[in-house]
């Protein structure tokens, strides 16, 4: 099939036409973001079960470290890469997965149908996912902290929030290239999730700092945006400063370096999942695969 | 609400004046994958050089068994696919090089279909849907309010969707497609699964819909032909890909009204249904110009719907039967339906296609569950719809 010329040009120099695109695209963030805002308040017991189950997960770490006489900074450490599972987990199941979801319900078709950008949809989906999913970190990074009596040293506190700020966005922005890219190349989407589930835990380093790795190992998991994130904000949160490798954080690059690193990605990721999604867009229009019924 | 609202109108091409859809030799091709059955694959044709033109302020029907092509067509209308040849506009506008501008004057609604998270209200779903089309928070909850009370839903707005009837979620769904204010909308099979009572809802709501704003248009796929006949200015009838007449539902029936049109209900001694040779051999009687049967099975007897050329072939007609050994039990001479016109256009019922009906319509004249063919509700496409509901609902609803 032959690839239709593109649309016919649009007047982008009329302010006018730029602002009602851009008030119905931030009209589509704000609704697909609202349905995971409001679940957040929804199901309270879920909200238990997301904050107590990690918490527990982590709390096995705690004592194995405290049980072999590790520093003190270990035990926050383990508490940040617990709250951070979360993050990872909400991007794996409810962002890189999504869109096979909505195929599955019929939804994928309406919003495709509709004139907001299928990107809007994904904006909405991350911030509306990041909300809730802060929720269980802060809920995690609250009582971890407080059980075990972490103490923060925390030099750089713009640095440190710029951080994780940008480390969502580029954690985000991957998963929703992955959003496309399952629905592209992937027939069993939670299959799939499944296996980037652990592996990627274990090379994030979310229970240890990554450099235990070994530098070349732990290097190349930089690609996933998590193990940047959470090896920056560690030495952040402990003393470190941000154009320096913090030796009690076991630090890989430098902070400020990792922040640099990690909005680039962010970019990357975003532009890459915008191309994705243009790609996949026409791949099932051409092949019908938008639903699963014709 | 102006049009302006939910669109940026830049678009000022000329565009053929008073038609809302036009298609031009339009054709769709599937290509199936590899199976055992089909080691090679192989190529299945939706859509076969479809010429159509939908007049704006029509409420135009397309009528068709399943697998005819109505869903294909809709969703190449609605930039969801892509023709293999030909060209379709929407609104002047083709719905391939500009799909944002079709998207724009635009919406669909699908019956049997599971759009809206479990988590979210009746009226939270609709907000977000409407919100997809950029109508302002005012617009949008003044319009599913007044639409939820047409539909009867208006004590339901704050219930969450996953406490929902069948019948209720797709009364929603339905709403949901008319909140943007659409100059052209597509209604695919939308009182498929529902009651009677609901479904004479909807139709109401439809037509007091198009009445509101002239120039309005909608194009209604159904497979229920007392829905077409009663609700659309034109009608297409589609098999096979292929548009075999289209015309108003009173010239389609004038066609066969020098006919005569005979429902009979036959039994054979052994319980069986007709075969396909028995078919042949009446068909081969003098003056019968088609027959088609339906089979049910509650009753152990055939519904045969046949048409003569004059009211003398019917003693021969009935004479054929009694050689097939088969037991007359009524014979009603009838004023021409769609259906017969379908049956003498395709030489099958609809019902022989469509084992998916709702179970309390008749395809011939949408009366009450028993009188016609009682086949189970739902269907394939609605459990389908439900179960992928469920998974999103509980997997992902988020």
């Amino acid at each position: 099939m032959k690839a239709p010329p593109g649309s016919p040009a649009r007047a982008w120099w009329d302010w006018k036409y730029v602002r009602w695109l851009l008030e119905l695209n931030l009209r589509a963030v704000r609704a697909r973001a609202y349905v995971r805002v409001v679940a957040t308040g929804r199901e309270i017991m879920w909200l238990l079960w997301e904050v107590l189950l990690p918490f527990m997960a982590t709390a096995a770490y705690v004592f194995i470290y405290r049980a072999l006489n590790a520093p003190p900074a270990y035990l926050g450490f383990v508490i940040l890469g617990g709250a951070m599972t979360a993050f990872w987990m909400n991007v794996l199941w409810a962002m890189a997965s999504q869109f096979y979801w909505e195929r599955y319900s019929g939804q994928l078709e309406l919003f495709f149908a509709s004139p907001a950008s299928l990107m809007a949809i994904l904006l909405g989906m991350s911030a509306g996912g990041m909300f809730m999913t802060s929720v269980r970190a802060i809920g995690v990074l609250v009582l971890g902290s407080m059980v075990f009596r972490v103490e923060y040293a925390v030099a750089h506190p713009w640095l440190l929030a710029y951080t994780f700020l940008v480390t969502l966005w580029a954690l985000y922005g991957l998963g929703m290239l992955l959003a496309s890219v399952f629905l592209l190349y992937g027939r069993e989407a939670w299959h799939t999730s499944n296996l980037l589930q652990e592996p990627v835990y274990l090379v994030s380093g979310f229970y240890f700092p990554v450099r235990a790795l070994g530098f070349w190992v732990a290097a190349g998991a930089t690609v996933i945006p998590l193990t940047l994130g959470l090896d920056a904000m560690r030495q952040l949160a402990f003393g470190g400063s941000p154009w320096a490798i913090a030796p009690d954080a076991v630090g890989l690059f430098p902070p400020g370096y990792e922040a640099t690193a990690l909005t680039g990605m962010a970019v990357l990721f975003i532009g890459a999942a915008y191309k994705a999604l243009g790609r996949m867009m026409w791949a099932a229009k051409v092949a019908g695969t938008l639903a699963l019924k014709h | 609400m102006s049009t302006s609202e939910t669109r940026f109108q830049v678009d000022h091409r000329p565009r053929p004046a008073g038609l809302a859809i036009r298609t031009e030799n339009l054709s769709r091709v599937f290509q199936v994958r590899r199976s055992r059955k089909w080691p090679r694959g192989r190529r299945v044709v939706a859509l076969d050089g479809v010429n159509l033109e939908v007049a704006e302020g029509e409420l135009f029907g397309l009528l068709g068994p399943n697998g005819a092509g109505k869903t294909t067509l809709i969703k190449i209308l609605s930039t969801l696919l892509l023709p293999t040849s030909g060209r379709a506009f929407v609104s002047g506008i083709d719905v391939a090089r500009d799909p944002f501008g079709v998207k724009q004057r635009i919406n669909i609604v699908s019956g049997g279909e599971s759009g809206g998270y479990g988590i979210l209200s009746v009226r939270e779903s609709l907000w977000m849907f409407s919100q997809l089309y950029g109508v302002s928070n005012r617009i949008a909850l003044d319009r599913i309010d007044r639409m939820l009370k047409l539909v009867g839903l208006e004590d339901d707005a704050g219930t969450l969707i996953s406490k929902l009837s069948t019948g209720m979620r797709q009364k929603m769904n339905f709403v949901r497609g008319f909140l943007s204010d659409p100059d052209v909308l597509f209604l695919d099979e939308p009182t498929l699964g529902l009651d009677v009572t609901t479904a004479r809802t909807l139709r109401k709501f439809v037509r007091e819909w198009m009445a509101e704003r002239p120039g309005r248009t909608v194009l209604l796929t159904t497979h229920y032909m007392a829905e077409a006949d009663e609700l659309c200015d034109r009608v297409a009838i589609i098999d096979r890909g292929r548009i075999l007449a289209c015309d108003t539902p009173a010239s389609l029936k004038r066609q066969i009204a020098r006919q005569a049109v005979l429902r009979l209900e036959v039994s054979s001694s052994d319980g069986a249904g007709l075969s396909q040779a028995d078919l042949a051999r009446l068909k081969d009687q003098p003056g019968v110009r088609e027959v088609a049967a339906r089979w049910r099975p509650e009753a152990g007897r055939t519904v045969l719907t046949a048409i003569l050329e004059a009211d003398g072939a019917i003693p021969g007609l009935v004479g054929g039967l009694s050689g097939l050994g088969l037991v007359v039990h009524s014979l009603a001479k009838e004023e021409p339906t769609l259906e017969d016109v379908f049956v003498k256009l395709v030489g099958r019922t609809l019902a022989e296609d469509t084992p998916t009906n709702n179970g309390d319509h008749d395809s011939r004249n949408g009366t009450l569950p028993g009188d016609g063919p009682e086949v189970g509700v739902g269907g394939a496409g609605d459990g389908e719809a439900a179960a992928g509901g469920g998974a999103a609902d509980e997997s992902a609803a988020r």
